[in-house]
């Protein structure tokens, strides 16, 4: 498949311990099996620590890319949390961006301080709206507690990447990099959290 | 799977930087490896840690990087190749060996060290920039400007150090360690060295200024062969109206900014990956084409500075130039460089203008939004031990009432400097140094100093570098308490094992060195204290703290949130009872979600109660403890 933008720029935004990583790591495999240049950039260190953390991922036809997206340049944001996609997409959105976004939030401490307020989900759409071109909002979260745990989220988004089309990878590409990946007890449950975060966009 | 030990010459994978460092080392035979974890460098030993067993090589996690680099340099005298790798910190640690072994000379088997800088400081305390070692101690550095680059470097550098019998530095920076990219593997070789000390040979620096000479003439050698190193290369119209000299993550940033501005006919980009000495050849026959230059790295003005050395030396024959760079503020000196800074700085050179988005929407996005992002501060994970420390330390200081304090260290209760610890540090440099100042502290009564003193160290720190500041204490009879922060891990750079745990870099048994035994032999007074049970630990410090004179050390032991959570199930279920909490008219202060801030406890607006969030909270049941109406109800976790 050709890439409808080179580099296409991808951000995987949330918070420290959602398993951005991960994520990053399975949709570069799987772009690296179509033999594209994937650049990632994952954000390490101090930040782990209940911070807002970024994946970029650059994905070329010709050329290995740095792993920092410029401002302005994401194609499309992938927020695990809903303020983290609103601070992401301030930096780096334009008006061709797209974004995919689990619904469910963590309340920095701030908030929980009584320092910060939290905006309500519609105030967060609605912004959204306004700022990309097409959006989802999915309740990843939901749906991993349904399956056993929260930790499941990330490749429930990575389905509902998969979901939107907008990445040039075919299903069987994913799947066949979770089962790489997880081999052993866990395989089934991520090949279910991934099937079920392709049916929340279609 | 691990693709790192896979041997499928030719095979694209994508590899994080460090992995792809282990692997070059792999590619090139390594043998031996020791490391002390540090970010961005952990993962270089930590991925050979995890195929050591298999590929039949030795690999550990040393005490500390001094350590780390002594104990590879000898598995390279006995003739076998080795490497250490560590932070830019680290290389800080090493560098009195290192300044001893460039002399010395290394053994038969080459000698690799990595040197993974830290720009902006991402997870460290400082940011520097370790390149300088090799100017300073004579040593050949290499600069991975890819993914690809880093495994090919590190592998050859092993061919380059046995060629010379010199330590050979690879510097890595945080964007090429921790990022991730293509790269082509290579072959992994079969054969083993058998390790040998020959018994004629010694590995001395005697005759300094002697040997001095002789490593200025190895470097002679080294720069010839890296005039026609593949690791150099340049793209770009033959008389360029700008000449970019760069070097690692730097190349990657200068290709993307001719590519944006649509320059390349017009600019050309020398990328310099053999560092020190340069290619000296190389460069001249590059800048004579050219009248100005503009420099991209990481941290300091290094190649920058030391082409500006060279060029002044060919000058007038060669010709002149115009600089720009670190000097010149088109590229700062401090932090880290990015795509946009280099961007912006090759669009005021050449005078394109440049706009990274519609200027409307960029204007928009930022107003919008600016109102409903709030800052993540950094905190203490759910069910940390570290928060239930930090507050009993605060509360026995409060009640003690002298003013008392905490120095600081390394690790991840550095968070403690923060709202998370409750601002109880006081002061925090470099591994081991809270409990070295508390020394001194100590020592000031005859000064009038009346205040209660605490250092903390984690457990791994304490096997660094706090036992020396310790015994120091002890000796000159100085009067403070240690704390340990025992979590049974090096938690802050990814869980590594060390000399308490038990366990080895490969997973295998290890004996357990008990701190609380060694502290005691020293003849002071000793506690251990579970920071879950808040009163106790109070009452302990307190205690502690009200024993005026010598050395006091508490062990505040539990084990890593993490690390727990990753094994065992959670203690606890724990929730809110709604009837019970009386939210903001309880008096409390919302003690639980203002005070003791652990991210699992949230704050229900609407309904003007606290409340567990189920995502969040890992069951560890202290906040039940700290709740004066005891709404928060913990049920064991069947």
């Amino acid at each position: 498949m050709n890439l409808s933008k080179d580099p296409l720029n991808l951000i995987i935004a949330g918070v420290g311990g959602q398993g951005n990583v991960m994520a990053s790591q399975l949709i570069g495999r799987a772009l690296v099996r179509e033999s594209y240049y994937v650049t990632i950039g994952d954000t390490y260190g101090a930040s782990q620590r209940g911070g807002a953390v970024m994946s970029h991922l650059r994905i070329s036809q010709d050329s290995q890319f740095s792993p920092l997206i410029p401002e302005g340049q994401a194609d499309l944001i992938v927020a695990l949390e809903p303020v983290e996609a609103l601070r992401v997409i301030a930096q780096y959105g334009n008006p061709s961006t797209s974004a995919v976004i689990n619904s469910r939030p963590i309340y920095p401490t701030a908030v929980t301080v009584g320092e910060a307020q939290y905006p309500s989900l519609d105030k967060i759409k609605e912004t959204i709206h306004e700022l990309a071109r097409k959006s989802w909002f999915v309740d990843a979260t939901e749906i991993a507690l349904s399956l056993g745990a929260p930790i499941f989220t990330n490749i429930i988004m990575v389905g509902a990447v998969a979901g939107t089309g907008l990445l040039p990878l075919g299903r069987k590409t994913y799947e066949e990099v979770i089962h790489e990946s997880f081999p052993g007890a866990h395989l089934e449950v991520n090949l279910k959290a991934f099937a079920k975060g392709v049916e929340l966009i279609h | 799977m691990s693709v790192i030990k896979k041997n499928a010459p030719g095979s694209n994978e994508l590899l994080m930087g460090n992995e792809a460092i282990a692997r070059g080392a792999l590619e090139a035979g390594v043998q031996f490896a020791a490391a002390y974890p540090g970010n961005p460098s952990s993962e270089i030993i930590g991925t050979l840690s995890q195929v050591a067993k298999e590929m039949g090589i030795y690999v550990e996690w040393s005490v500390n990087e001094k350590v780390a680099l002594e104990a590879a340099a000898s598995a390279s005298f006995a003739g076998l190749r080795s490497m250490s790798a560590m932070k830019q910190n680290g290389v800080n640690v090493a560098s009195d060996f290192i300044l001893n072994l460039n002399l010395s000379g290394v053994g038969t088997g080459g000698l690799v060290l990595v040197a993974a800088d830290d720009p902006a400081a991402l997870s460290s305390t400082n940011e520097e920039d370790s390149r300088f070692i090799s100017k300073l101690g004579d040593l050949p550095l290499l600069e991975p400007a890819t993914f690809q680059e880093a495994k090919d470097m590190a592998k050859w550098a092993f061919d380059l150090s046995e060629s010379i019998n010199s330590l050979v530095i690879v510097r890595s920076v945080s964007r090429i360690s921790h990022a991730r990219g293509n790269v082509i593997l290579g072959e992994l070789p079969q054969e083993k060295k058998t390790a040998r000390y020959d018994t004629s040979k010694i590995f001395i620096p005697v005759a300094a200024p002697l040997r001095h000479l002789a490593l200025h003439l190895k470097l002679k050698k080294v720069q010839e062969t890296y005039e026609t190193s593949p690791f150099n290369w340049y793209v770009g119209p033959e008389k360029p109206e700008l000449l970019m000299v760069t070097s690692g993550s730097g190349w990657f940033y200068s290709q993307e900014a001719v590519r944006t501005l649509s320059l390349q006919d017009r600019v050309g980009i020398l990328k310099i990956g053999t560092a020190w000495p340069l290619p000296s050849k190389l460069l001249a026959k590059h800048m004579a084409n050219a009248k100005r230059v503009l420099f991209v790295e990481e941290v300091d003005p290094f190649l920058e500075n030391n082409v500006k050395e060279l060029a002044a030396e060919w000058s007038p024959e060669i010709g002149s130039w115009t600089f720009y760079g670190k000097s010149s503020g088109h590229v700062h000196p401090f932090g880290e460089i990015n795509p946009d800074l280099i961007i912006n700085a090759v669009s005021k050179v050449m005078d394109k203008p440049y706009a990274p988005r519609e200027a409307n929407y960029g204007k928009k996005a930022l107003e919008m939004t600016k109102s409903l992002v709030p800052h993540r501060d950094l905190g203490f994970c759910a069910g940390c031990p570290h928060r239930a420390t930090f507050w009993a330390i605060k509360n026995a200081l409060k009640l003690d009432g002298r003013g008392g304090f905490v120095t600081g260290d390394i690790g991840c209760y550095s968070i403690g400097l923060g709202p998370a610890g409750f601002y109880q540090l006081k002061t925090m440099h470099a591994m081991g140094s809270g409990t070295g100042l508390a020394t001194g502290f100590g020592q000031l009564k005859q000064f009038g100093f009346n205040q209660p003193v605490l250092s903390v160290c984690g457990d791994s720190t304490f096997f660094h570098a706090a036992i020396p500041a310790l015994i120091n204490g002890v000796y000159n009879q100085s009067n403070f308490v240690m704390v340990v922060l025992d979590n049974s891990a090096t938690a802050m750079t990814g869980f590594q094992p060390h000399a308490g745990t038990g366990e080895t870099a490969t997973g295998s048994p290890a004996p357990v060195v008990d701190i609380g035994k060694l502290c005691s032999s020293m003849g002071v007074r000793v506690e251990t204290c579970d920071p879950f049970d808040l009163q106790g630990t109070t009452e302990k410090v307190l205690d502690l703290v009200n024993q005026e004179g010598g050395v006091r050390v508490l062990i505040s032991r539990r084990k890593c949130a993490l690390v727990k959570a990753k094994g065992e199930k959670a203690a606890y279920k724990v929730h809110v009872d709604p009837e019970k909490c009386k939210g903001e008219a309880c008096g409390c202060a919302r003690l639980c979600t203002r005070i003791f801030k652990c991210p699992g406890l949230i704050w229900n607006l609407e309904k003007g109660k606290s409340e567990v969030d189920e995502v969040i909270c890992t069951g560890c049941g202290v906040c039940t403890d700290i709740c004066p109406q005891s709404a928060i109800i913990r049920e064991e976790n069947r």
